[in-house]
This record gives C-alpha cells, sequence and structure tokens, in this order.
C-alpha cells in the first residue's frame, strides 16, 4: 500500500454539517488500523458546502478524489477501498482523473483569492508558506518601494471588494501621501451582510493570505500598526487568525526588524461586539477606539485622519487575501481577468434556493446566468426561478428579465442592486418580494445607529407601512409615501447603512410592482408566503374524509364526518398550515 | 459580583487605548452578562463615565443587560435563513422552551434564546447555534432532538 493522505474539510459549514465527528472517525480507524498508510490533516472550505463534510484522498500516483456527503458511519469503506488502490465512485464529488459530480461546477470558476481555501490546514505556516505564502512579503521588503508596491496595485486594477468598489491602490496612495507620524491599518472582517460569507470561508481557510497581505500594505502606506475587527458571530474565523498572527510573529514575519530589512508592523485583532453598522469605516474605527459605533462625517477621511486622528487605511478581508497573489504574479496576470473597468475575479457566496450553496470566485464580467446555473448548478427546489438578492440590505432583487446583467460594479449598479460585498440569495416563485423588502426593512430598522433622524425614524415608518401590506391593510397610496421616504432616507442619511436602506424597496417596487398591487388591491399574497393573506381550503372533490387534518388541527376549526369532505372554518382558523402539511391526498389548497 | 475578577480585568485593560469594548467583553464573560453594579464598579475603577460604559452595553447587541440562561441559543434570521423557513422554526423554538413574547430565556433557566443578524452558514439554511455548536437544514421537527441534549 502507498502512502497517501486524507484531508478533511474543518471549517464552520464542514463542522456543522458532521465533519468533527468524521475527523474523530478517522483518527480513530487510523490509530486501530496502523497499517493504513495514511496521514490525516484538515482544510478549510472548499466551497461546496451543499456537499458537506467533504474529504479529500490523494497519494503519489494515484487519483485525488474528494468524496461528499461523509459520516463517522459511512466514511471507513472509502478509505479502506483507496488504501488498496481501488477508491469508490459513490460520492464522488471531485476527482483529477474521472468523472465528479462538482468537476464541472468547479472547473468554471477562477480561484485566486479561494486559491489555498479548502487545499491548505489554515493552522498551519508551513503549509502556508509551501504554496508561496510570504513570498510576495519578501518580494515587496527586499526589492519593492513602498511606491513601486502602489503602483503595482494600481495596474492591477484591483477594487475594494467591500462592496463600494474604490481602487485599493488610489486608496492606498491617498494614505502614503498623508502626513503623520503614526499610522494605521485595518482589516474590515465585520462581514454584517445577512446571506455574505465568503470573507469567513477566506479567514478560516486561508488567513495567512491576509496577514500577508496587510503587511505588504502597512509597507506600502507607511504603517507600523493594524487591526483586523472581526465580527464575534465568526470564533473560529477568530480562533485562525489568533493562531496565524502567532504563527508569523515567530517567524518573524511580524514585529521587530521583518525579515531583516528593518520593517516593523505589529497587528492585533479587534472582536466586534454586534453591530452592523460597525462595517462602515467610521463606525469601524470609533468601535476599534471603544465607543459606541456611530459613523462620522466624511471628509476627512480615514486616509487623513482614522483611527485615533492618525492616517488610516482599510480595506476588506478579499481585497487583502489578493494582494499577495498580485504581487507574487504581477498586476498584468491579474488585470487579464474580468472587463475593463473591473478587473480580476469576485468571491460570491450562493444561498437560498440554489443547488450548489456554497462559496464560488468566478472572473469580474461573467453573467448572472452563468453564475446560477453553470456554477451554482441552477434552482434546488422545483419552483422556477424569481429573482437574485444582491448586496444584502443596501442591495436589491434582480428580476429573471436582467438575469443576463453581467457582474461587475457599474452593471448591478444600473439594476438598481449594488455588488455588495458578494452575497447573492436566490429566490424562486414560492419568495414574497414584499416580504423581502419587509424582511430587510426589518434588518436597517434594527442596525440603524440613530444618529440621522430619517434613517432612524423613516425606516421604522417604512418597515410599518409593509408590515401594513403583508398584512393585507395596504392602501395604493402607501406605494407613494415608500417612495417619498425612501428618497429622504437616501438623501438625508449620512452613511452607507442610511443611504441605501431603502435599496431593497426600490428594486422591489420597480420590478414586482404587482405583487405589491395584488396585497393591497386583491388582498392576496401571490407567492403564498405572507401568512395573514393565505387560505386554506379543503376540495371536496378529493378529500377523502380521513380526518388526519381535523385531529391535527390545533384550534380544531375543521369539521365533518368520516369518510366525507371536511370544512375549514375561516374564521377560526390561525393559517399554521398543519393540515396542509398532513394531507396525504392533496386536498388542502393554499391560496 | 465577583470583584477581584472584575479587579483583575481591569488592571489587565489599564492604560491601554481602545479597550472599553474588550474589557466589558471579558467582564460580561464572569456572570454572562452586566449587572447594573458591574457596570457601576466598572465605572468607578476605570474613570469612565457609567452612562458611556452603559451607551456602549446597549448598542452592541453582544452585550446583555439581564440574567442569561446555560445555554444561549442563536436563532439565524439571515437572507437564505428567512427564505427557508427561519420564521416557522423560530416559533416552534420558542413554543417548545414555552416562552412569552417577552421573555427570552426559558423558565428552568437553561436556554435563552437570541435572534442574530447572519451565521454565515447559509448554505445549511435555516441554521441555529448552541453555544459553539452550529445545528443547519433544521425545521422545529428537529428541534426537541437536539435541545434534550443540553438539558442535563
Amino acid at each position: 500500500m502507498a502512502q497517501f493522505q486524507i484531508k478533511v474539510g474543518l471549517a464552520s459549514c464542514g463542522f456543522a454539517a458532521g465533519a468533527g465527528e468524521v475527523y474523530t472517525a478517522i483518527e480513530k480507524l487510523l490509530a486501530e488500523q496502523p497499517s493504513i498508510p495514511a496521514k490525516l490533516t484538515q482544510a478549510g472550505c472548499i466551497g461546496l458546502c451543499f456537499q458537506e463534510p467533504l474529504v479529500e484522498l490523494s497519494g503519489e500516483g494515484m487519483e485525488t478524489i474528494t468524496y461528499g456527503k461523509m459520516t463517522a458511519e459511512n466514511i471507513t469503506p472509502f478509505i479502506l477501498a483507496y488504501a488498496e488502490g481501488k477508491p469508490l465512485n459513490e460520492n464522488k464529488v471531485l476527482a483529477s482523473a474521472s468523472e465528479g459530480t462538482e468537476n464541472k461546477n468547479f472547473q468554471s470558476q477562477t480561484r485566486i483569492v479561494l486559491r489555498n481555501c479548502g487545499v491548505i490546514d489554515p493552522e498551519s505556516i508551513d503549509a502556508s508558506i509551501a504554496q508561496h505564502g510570504y513570498e510576495a512579503l519578501k518580494k515587496v521588503l527586499t526589492t519593492m518601494t513602498p511606491l513601486q508596491v502602489i503602483d503595482e496595485v494600481q495596474q492591477s486594477g484591483i477594487r475594494g471588494r467591500g462592496g463600494a468598489g474604490f481602487p485599493t491602490g488610489l486608496k492606498w496612495k491617498f494614505a502614503h501621501d498623508a502626513k503623520g507620524d503614526k499610522k494605521y491599518i485595518i482589516c474590515n472582517a465585520d462581514e454584517g451582510d445577512p446571506g455574505a460569507f465568503m470573507d469567513k470561508s477566506i479567514l478560516e481557510g486561508d488567513p495567512h493570505s491576509v496577514v500577508e497581505g496587510m503587511i505588504i500594505g502597512a509597507y506600502a502606506i507607511g504603517a507600523d500598526e493594524g487591526y483586523v475587527y472581526c465580527r464575534a458571530e465568526y470564533p473560529l474565523a477568530i480562533k485562525r487568525l489568533i493562531k496565524a498572527i502567532a504563527q508569523a510573529e515567530e517567524k518573524g514575519y511580524l514585529g521587530e526588524n521583518i525579515m531583516d530589512t528593518g520593517f516593523r508592523f505589529e497587528l492585533h485583532i479587534k472582536e466586534g461586539a454586534g453591530a452592523f453598522v460597525c462595517g462602515e469605516e467610521t463606525a469601524l474605527m470609533a468601535s476599534i477606539e471603544g465607543k459606541r459605533g456611530m459613523p462620522n462625517i466624511r471628509p476627512p477621511f480615514p486616509a487623513q485622519s482614522g483611527l485615533w486622528g492618525k492616517p488610516t487605511n482599510i480595506n476588506n478581508v478579499e481585497t487583502w487575501a489578493n494582494i499577495p497573489w498580485i504581487i507574487n504574479n504581477g498586476s498584468a496576470a491579474y488585470a487579464a481577468y474580468g472587463t475593463e473597468k473591473a478587473k480580476g475575479t469576485k468571491a460570491f457566496a450562493l444561498a437560498g434556493k440554489i443547488r450548489n450553496s456554497g462559496v464560488i470566485e468566478v472572473p469580474m464580467g461573467m453573467s448572472l446566468r452563468d453564475v446560477i446555473y453553470k456554477v451554482g448548478g441552477g434552482m434546488k427546489t422545483e419552483k422556477p426561478f424569481k429573482a437574485v438578492q444582491m448586496g444584502g440590505p443596501s442591495g436589491g432583487c434582480i428580476p429573471e428579465s436582467l438575469i443576463d446583467t453581467v457582474v461587475d460594479y457599474d452593471s448591478i449598479n444600473k439594476t438598481g442592486a449594488i455588488m455588495g460585498s458578494g452575497g447573492m440569495v436566490v429566490m424562486d416563485t414560492g419568495t414574497c418580494m414584499v416580504d423581502i423588502a419587509k424582511f430587510f426593512l426589518n434588518f436597517t430598522q434594527n442596525e440603524s445607529c440613530g444618529k440621522c433622524t430619517f434613517c432612524r425614524v423613516g425606516t421604522k415608518r417604512m418597515l410599518e407601512i409593509l408590515t401594513r401590506i403583508t398584512q393585507g391593510k395596504g392602501k395604493m397610496e402607501d406605494l407613494d409615501t415608500l417612495m417619498l421616504l425612501a428618497e429622504n432616507i437616501h438623501k438625508t442619511s449620512l452613511c452607507g447603512l442610511g443611504q441605501t436602506a431603502p435599496n431593497p424597496v426600490l428594486t422591489t417596487l420597480k420590478y414586482f410592482r404587482d405583487e405589491y398591487v395584488a396585497h393591497i388591491v386583491d388582498k392576496r399574497c401571490p407567492a403564498g408566503a405572507c401568512e395573514a393573506l393565505i387560505r386554506y381550503e379543503i376540495d371536496p372533490e378529493k378529500c377523502v374524509g380521513c380526518t388526519a387534518c381535523a385531529r391535527k388541527c390545533p384550534v380544531k376549526c375543521i369539521s365533518g364526518t368520516v369518510k366525507q369532505p371536511h370544512v375549514i372554518d375561516q374564521e377560526a382558523c390561525i393559517k399554521c398550515g398543519a393540515c396542509y402539511q398532513t394531507c396525504k391526498f392533496d386536498a388542502i389548497r393554499k391560496g | 459580583m465577583q470583584t477581584q475578577e472584575l479587579d483583575q480585568i481591569i488592571a489587565k485593560y489599564h492604560n491601554k487605548k481602545g479597550s472599553l469594548i474588550p474589557l466589558m467583553q471579558e467582564a460580561q464573560r464572569l456572570e454572562g452578562f452586566l449587572s447594573r453594579e458591574t457596570m457601576q464598579y466598572l465605572a468607578d475603577h476605570t474613570g469612565v463615565a457609567v452612562a458611556d460604559i452603559y451607551g456602549v452595553a446597549t448598542f452592541y447587541s453582544m452585550f446583555r443587560l439581564r440574567p442569561q440562561g446555560k445555554h444561549t441559543i442563536r436563532v439565524c434570521k439571515g437572507t437564505a435563513c428567512h427564505v427557508s423557513g427561519a420564521n416557522a422554526l423560530i416559533k416552534g423554538l420558542r413554543d417548545y422552551l414555552k416562552l412569552e413574547s417577552d421573555q427570552d430565556t426559558s423558565e428552568d433557566g437553561i436556554f435563552t434564546v437570541m435572534e442574530v443578524a447572519c451565521l454565515g452558514c447559509c448554505s445549511l439554511a435555516p441554521v441555529i447555534m448552541i453555544d459553539d455548536a452550529t445545528y443547519g437544514t433544521l425545521n422545529a421537527d428537529l428541534l426537541p432532538a437536539i435541545l434534550e441534549k443540553y438539558t442535563f
């Protein structure tokens, strides 16, 4: 038997699916059968979250195979068969020489920022170094001036991956040119958009590329201290970052006299305390300073006066993780991907009613259709595609008619949504667009810091109106009031949270106005999602009188005699749907 | 109030800039929440106004002002969970724990339910997190078996 490696994907999605138990089971198997010549390691998330837990087997002269949906119970035969050189064909997700169910999905991606995610052990700096980790840092410190680094980043055309899309090189230039004896670098890891988890995947899968990117950035702008501001909801990401920083310090990549060049830089972690608005850069800095995370007026921009009044440069996780690749491979190689105005690649988190939910990376300029159907595998449910939500609470819903829109900042902006940090939540015809607008308004209303009146009060008024509409109590004038409020909130809010808060309402009103009208005029929810507007009715033709529904009904509002069609008392019905789920004869209609 | 432990935490962050939030986070870990007395104690011994401490405590969702259950259940209310039935899950959970509308800790003091923005496990929606363990692709019927594990 030839020596081989076993790699278990241990990111938080893997753990949630049971990868921890799989890892323990393999450990036990190898301890019990020492004749199996295998080495067990962990990796981050390769992005195929819907197939978790994932186990990759590889060895010299053997095919590399990733198996999906492994459990502590089913893993043993896969390992034994592989050890004997006769790998099993079941559950084969990725395979280097044969057919794996997700081979195509994977081949249609371009993985730069996710290059090491799911490939290396994120808790080992040596694993990172074996994949060219910290080579870019060495190149920068020993052969390039700060301005040359900034120029290289500018040439690559990379724009801020946090959502706003500001050119990264230009941002660095401003911070470099700012006068000051003390400067700071910050990594924004406060990934708060619901439905976005790319940054988490990077931090859990390849924290060293973020650390390396930040050291390079610090050298370029002349900072000697930096912070990673990470949301507290990501405990595993924080744990791996702490480990990565300690390892980098040990190797002499952080601290005094880095790589014997005289350059010094120290990096700290700040754990967030749960406030979405802290993703906004001025609010984030207030939070690091220990204050309530409230945004400040810009200018002055952080590049002039940021953290503790010193010149500061903030980029998000994905931007930082791209930097080492750009330095190693050259700006031209990066700029070869993408469109004229949006270079390189972008990581997206696919979620919702899509088959392949997980994290993917594609070149800028790919159409939404290809992202959803080619890489994402299309719909998970039998219901057809209705819309894709991009940009979280600041973004909007892009309808089916615009599915050929390409992903780059300008094209997505034209639809009324925004690129955002990269969350894509796919919705089918069972999703109510008024309900989605209400969902996001509820979110922004909760998360508004309260500083600006229109954001604080206006979002509350919008939410009240939307709630009324979903309860069938809306009026047609409400739609005009919504538009008016939206316009005023946009105009009078200080930060991005307020300025973009109306977007989910504006895009749904633009593309799905008929749904609003159906709620208001017909008192009907076409998607069948708004509870107050649902009616359950029994089809007398199909009802066999089995009494199952009547027995299940919590308020006993279904009446009828055995073997006779039953009837629901609409006045008493609480619309819980228990009868609908219980009926085996498809006799209960929901509408 | 554990004054000795609080003193140690205060000493650890003495004269460190921007340390109010981590200091409060550590203080909270002692009892699981920040009592009025604890906040007053922190104010008296750090020189930060109690209004500032209270301001920070009420601004961030991680700070709790009421006693917490032994285990914290975080129910994800992210977009993906929302379209995959998070509301029904929350209702099922609250019904199971017999929580009144203004209540978030169960009578027996074992569970506290928190609704959180997004846990970032969207591919497993709907998701809950009990302490540090994540449970995915749930529905209300699956909850009793999971919660039972924590009851003892």
